[in-house]
């Protein structure tokens, strides 16, 4: 678990809606017995190409090149940009294992599902709910421009996109979800 | 002042400890467990020298790795065996009230366990590693799925750090038709509130059609409660509730009994209690439902057809119906009485209970599975139901029809163990989740009850279970 107060990064888009669990990382991974080791199976069926199993050397495998993961311009990135609903289903707290060990440190949805909400908290993954409208221009904005960065100010509770866009929000820390 | 509601009482009285900004420490009664979401909360645990607080609240088995077949030669998935094997020994190092090892008599899936030797009851709070936890709300007890790290804390603690849900009425009135099941309607319900429509929300379901459901037709319907995005789902304890429980291993006896009966007849929300959001729906309208996507509100009538993605104007949903059409590999507008399936699975904990078994048996019983179908696999929910189910005859009414009649466990539902679709196969069943590789990697889910499963397993493809035969 990476701590941060103020983050600057490279933001990814993925643009679904109900992005479950599931899909975050497959039920194959879940027979490990550790919380380490899930980064690289992260998204795995939208990711590669081949079917995945535990213990395999992701390096080697064919990668779907049309997944948004796997795009050049988004390596390295530390901020996910998602649609309503992110980390529905499963309660599986290797979701936000896999989403941390690949190096995402922020994710901005309009929504996102109850369970998965508050263990991302737990592993040091921030998830900010930002209102629709500006989860669409941010979109919009990480498309249209290569190498998109926002930053995000823990202490303000601010996200600010770069400079001369408009993007400006605020969103609030929920320490503790409801049940 | 308004009244209180069900979950506004069952919140109350659990709480230990309520900070300025509504964080709660919330007590818990009972702990379930299963090997996959447990491992490293004991690790955890083990780590800080810490025992289990109450070792007397957990209920565990392996459920989702266990096999359904040839339970002689033992689990052959490494992999699988040593997450079974782990809690074996996190069990025998931590202790528990009650414990089911692979190859139990009385093993089965976790949520279809606890109500079944009273190791549930109205009232409590019970919490689990497992978004199906919301199963439990069916007795009036307070349920809910948790992460690994909160299993850790109430391991350490008996208590989770959490705050208070809205609450949500969801009033089905009127009366089912033939053949609907709580199965219709919980599909029927997330279909009209969307899979996040929930979300934030303890809803509880009211009405006289749910008052009409049995025990067993509420766990399902509480058990999709999750899919709807409410974490808990309540129906208020009645006659019938008391009725189920009455013996059961754990249930209180003597004088016990009668003073939980009586507390639990408080257990309902007041007539004036308010709800944050009510959502009322006629029974007497809802069909036999069928998922055509991959979410669980992507969910239509029998008689329906797939969706065009042409006619929705927002485009964020249009991409969204596309999406799932593809997976699907279905094109717009067919009619869903023409899907064909390769595989029917009849299980899970949303639908593989006696009553649930019962009316599968009953379409089935003297036909024969479609030829083109490749495997109708019929899986139990626990030893219980297993040996009930046998001693009823509905094994041979399966077999005869040549359906596989398995050994209990999750199977199918999420294809953990060998059980599992094959890339491009086409699935009804009686599972809670459709998503994308959800019963095998590529595979397709349309989620329905146990009778049009089985209606689906004779024709081949979906039929109105009603008119079919
Ligand atoms: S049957 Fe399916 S939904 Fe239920 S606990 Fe097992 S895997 Fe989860």
């Amino acid at each position: 678990m990476k701590a941060f107060r103020y983050l600057n990064g490279l933001v990814c888009p993925l643009d679904r809606a109900n992005v479950d669990t599931d899909a975050i990382i497959p039920k194959q991974f879940l027979k490990s017995i550790k919380r380490s080791g899930f980064g690289p199976f992260l998204f795995d069926e939208w990711r590669y190409a081949d079917h995945g199993e535990p213990d395999m050397d992701c390096t080697q495998r064919p990668l779907r090149q049309d997944f948004v993961l796997n795009l050049p311009r988004y390596k390295g990135a530390q901020v996910l940009l998602a649609r309503d609903n992110f980390g529905c289903g499963s309660s599986r707290e290797h979701a936000p294992w896999a989403i941390e060990d690949y190096g995402f440190q922020v994710v901005i949805a309009p929504s996102f599902a109850d369970i998965f909400f508050g263990n991302c908290y737990k592993n040091g993954i921030l998830p900010i709910v930002l209102p629709g409208a500006t989860v669409d221009k941010l979109f919009a904005e990480c498309v249209a421009t290569e190498g998109y960065r926002l930053s995000v100010d823990l202490e303000s509770q601010t996200v600010v996109a770069p400079s001369g866009s408009p993007s400006l929000s605020t969103f609030r820390c929920i320490a503790s979800t409801a049940c | 002042m308004a009244g209180k509601t069900l979950y506004d009482k069952l919140w109350e009285s659990h709480v230990v400890r309520e900070e300025s900004d509504g964080t709660c420490l919330l007590y818990i009664d009972r702990h379930l467990m299963h090997e996959v979401t447990s491992p490293q909360a004991f690790e955890g645990l083990r780590l800080a020298g810490r025992r289990a607080w109450r070792s007397s609240s957990i209920v565990a088995n392996p459920d989702h790795n266990t096999p359904t077949d040839d339970w002689d030669k033992g689990i052959k998935d490494p992999i699988s065996r040593l997450q079974v094997e782990t809690l074996d020994a996190n069990i025998k190092e931590f202790g528990a009230l009650v414990y089911f090892p692979f190859k139990h008599a009385n093993q089965g899936i976790i949520h279809v366990i606890g109500p079944e030797n009273g190791t549930t009851l109205p009232g409590m709070t019970v919490v689990c590693g497992d978004s199906h936890t919301s199963t439990h709300g069916a007795f009036g007890a307070l349920a809910h799925g948790i992460g690994t790290s909160e299993v850790e804390h109430v391991l350490a603690t008996q208590t989770l750090v959490t705050k208070r849900a809205k609450s949500m009425l969801v009033k089905v009135d009127g009366q089912l038709g033939n053949s609907i099941t709580a199965k219709d309607v919980a599909l029927a319900v997330i279909g009209r509130i969307g899979t996040a429509g929930g979300t934030g929300y303890a809803i509880e379901f009211g009405g006289a059609a749910i008052r009409g459901l049995s025990i067993e037709g509420r766990m399902t319907l509480c058990n999709m409660a999750i899919e709807a995005g409410a974490r808990a789902g309540l129906v208020a304890p009645d006659e019938k509730t008391v009725e189920y429980l009455k013996g059961r291993q754990f249930a209180p006896k003597g004088t016990d009994w009668e003073k939980a009966v009586a507390y639990w007849a408080t257990l309902k929300s007041d007539p004036d209690a308010r709800f944050d959001a009510v959502v009322e729906l006629d029974a007497g309208v809802i069909e036999p439902q069928v998922t055509w996507g991959t979410s669980p509100e992507q969910v239509l009538s029998v008689h329906g057809h797939v969706p065009n993605p042409a006619n929705e104007p927002d485009l964020q949903k249009r991409g969204g119906i596309e999406l799932a059409l593809k997976y699907m590999g279905l094109a717009a507008d067919t009619p869903i009485s023409e899907i064909r399936v390769d595989k029917v699975f009849i299980g899970s904990c949303a639908n593989s209970r006696i009553e649930d078994l019962r009316a599968a048996a009953k379409v089935v019983e003297g036909r024969k599975k479609a030829v083109s179908v490749k495997l109708v696999l019929v899986v139990p929910g626990s030893g219980v139901v297993k040996r009930q189910a046998e001693a009823e005859g509905l094994d041979r009414v399966f077999v005869e029809a040549g359906f596989e009649w398995r050994e209990p466990g999750c199977s199918m539902c999420l294809a953990m163990n060998a059980d599992r679709l094959e890339p491009g196969e086409r699935c009804a069943s009686t599972s809670n989740r459709n998503f994308e590789g959800r019963q095998g990697s590529g595979g397709r889910t349309h989620l329905v009850s146990p009778q049009m499963a089985a209606a689906a397993a004779i024709a081949g493809h979906f039929v109105d279970v009603r008119t079919a035969f």
